[in-house]
């Protein structure tokens, strides 16, 4: 096939491509160019000038909605998720190259997460944390304890939400881990533990310095879809909201270019995101490579 | 260390040893499976509090009475009437027909949009560009997208679906139209468009793995047999990536029937959806009913992807 000239079918679907990626990248472009209107321009085009005018008014704060306190709610959450994700799909992954009762159910569990419309999810562990409260406020009327009276929610950033997140982003680092481990040679760990390495150090200076590129692969996954997590936070979060929801909500109220501004940083920052995670993966790999062949 | 020992040995000396080494074993593959629990117990244990806990009381408190304030722990199946009250008149539809029908109508036109691009583009990319390197920078400008906000994704179509938005400016400019066209934002189609463009990946990614996996001679034979490019697309190419499009088919469609976010978003909060309902009976603390609501929608969901799954099983058998 690779020897053949090219068909006109080639240049047809290389044409499709090209739309297909000019209708992905397009709209977000737009909202880029327009995010630097001049301070009189609105939220169409023509543009009325350029400036930084909408950035200077998103840096002093979107009137009632406080954005960086969100923003930063969000950024912490996402390198929590982050961390969990990775070591817990990890291990799973590795408890799964060996066999153990229950794998098919865990297995199941996992995809049913991923595919269990999330407004479901969501609305489940709302549900869960408010039955909660409800038991200790219960608790605290029958016994009387001090510590249990100031009790306001047990909803939050670091309980529901990150629950909610984990359930959306625990499937994609498993089902990566499993690709991962299909590749992965178990001669290496072998020829380890013959030298004398125990179960620990094998994993520290063999298994993880090779699979070091694809967790950060699962690292990116973690972030940037808790970041960009909405449907299953929506229900399962206390008073204070992530970033996607407040933008969820400013959708409706802000009528001024300042919401691209915001578009323009959140998709910047996601794309920083991504190109060091992938700076990261390439570096591994590379210094993988090269020490490879020194040792080798 | 005991396995090599006695393996060297003479085999008269290693029947009666036999027994010792099988303990041996086991007490290491017990070992080796207490390891596997403990490492696959953090999984596990937040599967279990933030998924089928959550499940179970969904189903459980979607039985329960509820009043302006609380929700009383009685069982009723009123909440069930609630949802399907008028629907069994045949004057006509109820409410909640409308929605599943409205909400089947996006997931049904969304799945046909993304099956044709996601394939097409997988397709390209597979089989038609060369090198492997192109083939994953080409692969990665299609997922990442994906990684950055939905919200502002589909934000980002107001400049260009809007009344003053570049669409209608160009085609009036090119004189196609005499006045804006007012139905490109918050309608249907803008809804549709949106699920398109934010879901198409869940598509491509797939498609494009089974793809990967299919071996290049099969192709090559096809083409010594006399095959046209057609007949092996329809003969060699799509049968062998049907596992894939049966995955992305379950993404699409799951993501599309539970979603409130895209619709409300794109449709101006004007256009009702499964998952808008049950946001909404949320909000109002109608918590019985929204779990109700939610039950239901998780039985369609789960008979859709049973029937997809069958249908791909079926072709298989004929």
């Amino acid at each position: 096939m690779s020897d053949r000239p090219r068909s006109p079918a080639f240049y047809l679907l290389a044409a499709f491509f090209c739309l297909f990626v000019a209708f992905l990248y397009g709209p977000t472009l737009t909202i880029l160019v327009l995010s630097f209107q001049g301070p009189q321009g609105g939220l169409t085009f023509p543009m009325n000038g350029v400036s930084t005018h909408w950035f200077g008014k998103l840096w002093a704060g979107l009137g009632i909605v406080d954005i960086w306190g969100a923003l930063w709610r969000s950024l912490r959450l996402g390198v929590v998720v982050m961390g969990l994700t990775v070591g817990i799909a990890f291990f799973a992954g590795l408890a799964f190259r060996k066999r153990f009762r229950g794998e098919g159910a865990l297995f199941t569990v996992a995809v049913a997460s991923l595919i269990v419309p999330s407004i479901v999810v969501s609305l489940g562990i709302g549900l869960e944390f408010r039955l909660l409260d409800d038991a200790v406020n219960w608790a605290a009327a029958a016994t009387g304890w001090g510590w249990l009276q100031e009790h306001g929610t047990l909803m939050g950033l670091y309980t529901s939400a990150l629950g909610a997140h984990l359930t959306w982003t625990l499937p994609f680092g498993l089902l990566i881990m499993f690709a991962v481990f299909n590749r992965f040679d178990p001669a290496y760990e072998e020829a380890a533990r013959d030298l004398g390495a125990t179960g620990p150090q094998t994993l520290r200076y063999v298994v993880v310095p090779i699979l070091g590129p694809s967790l950060v692969g699962v690292a990116l996954f973690g972030f940037t879809l808790s970041f960009d997590e909405l449907a299953r936070t929506s229900q399962a979060i206390g008073g204070r909201n992530t970033l996607p929801l407040e933008l969820q909500g400013l959708t409706t109220t802000v009528t001024t270019p300042e919401i691209y501004a915001l578009g323009t940083l959140t998709t910047g920052m996601s794309l920083a995101v991504i190109a060091t995670a992938l700076g990261a993966s390439l570096y591994l790999q590379r210094r993988r490579a090269r020490t490879g062949l020194r040792l080798g | 260390m005991t396995d090599t020992a006695l393996s060297a040995m003479p085999a008269a000396v290693n029947v009666p040893a036999a027994p010792a080494s099988t303990t041996s074993l086991t007490a290491k593959t017990r070992r080796r499976r207490a390891l596997a629990y403990l490492q696959a117990a953090p999984m596990a244990l937040v599967f279990a509090v933030f998924f089928l806990v959550p499940l179970l009381l969904t189903l459980i408190v979607s039985f329960w009475e509820y009043n302006e304030y609380e929700i009383i722990p009685s069982f009723t199946v009123q909440n069930y009437f609630d949802v399907f009250e008028g629907c069994f008149s045949p004057a006509e539809a109820c409410t909640t027909v409308r929605t599943y029908v409205s909400t089947l109508k996006f997931c049904v036109l969304t799945w046909a949009c993304t099956l044709v691009i996601g394939f097409t583009v997988a397709y390209f990319v597979a089989f038609h560009v060369r090198s492997r390197t192109m083939q994953m920078a080409l692969f990665l400008v299609c997922t990442i997208p994906f990684w950055t906000s939905n919200v502002i994704r589909m934000i980002s179509w107001i400049p260009l679906l809007g009344r003053n938005g570049l669409v209608n400016y160009t085609l009036m400019g090119l004189g196609l139209i005499k006045a804006p066209i007012e139905g490109l934002l918050y309608s249907d189609f803008s809804v549709v468009l949106a699920f398109v463009h934010l879901n198409t990946v869940f598509m491509i990614v797939p498609i494009f793995n089974s793809m990967a996996r299919i071996d290049r001679s099969l192709i090559e034979a096809a083409y010594d047999a006399g095959a046209t490019g057609w007949q092996t697309l329809w003969n060699v190419v799509v049968p062998l990536a049907k596992p894939g499009i049966a995955i992305g088919s379950i993404f699409v469609v799951t993501l599309v029937m539970g979603d409130f976010v895209t619709v409300g978003v794109m449709g101006g909060q004007q256009i009702a959806s499964v998952g808008k309902v049950i946001q909404v009976q949320m909000s109002a603390l109608q918590l019985p009913a929204a779990a109700a609501n939610a039950v239901i929608l998780l039985g369609a969901v789960m008979l859709m992807i049973v029937a997809m799954t069958r249908l791909i099983d079926l072709r298989k058998e004929l």
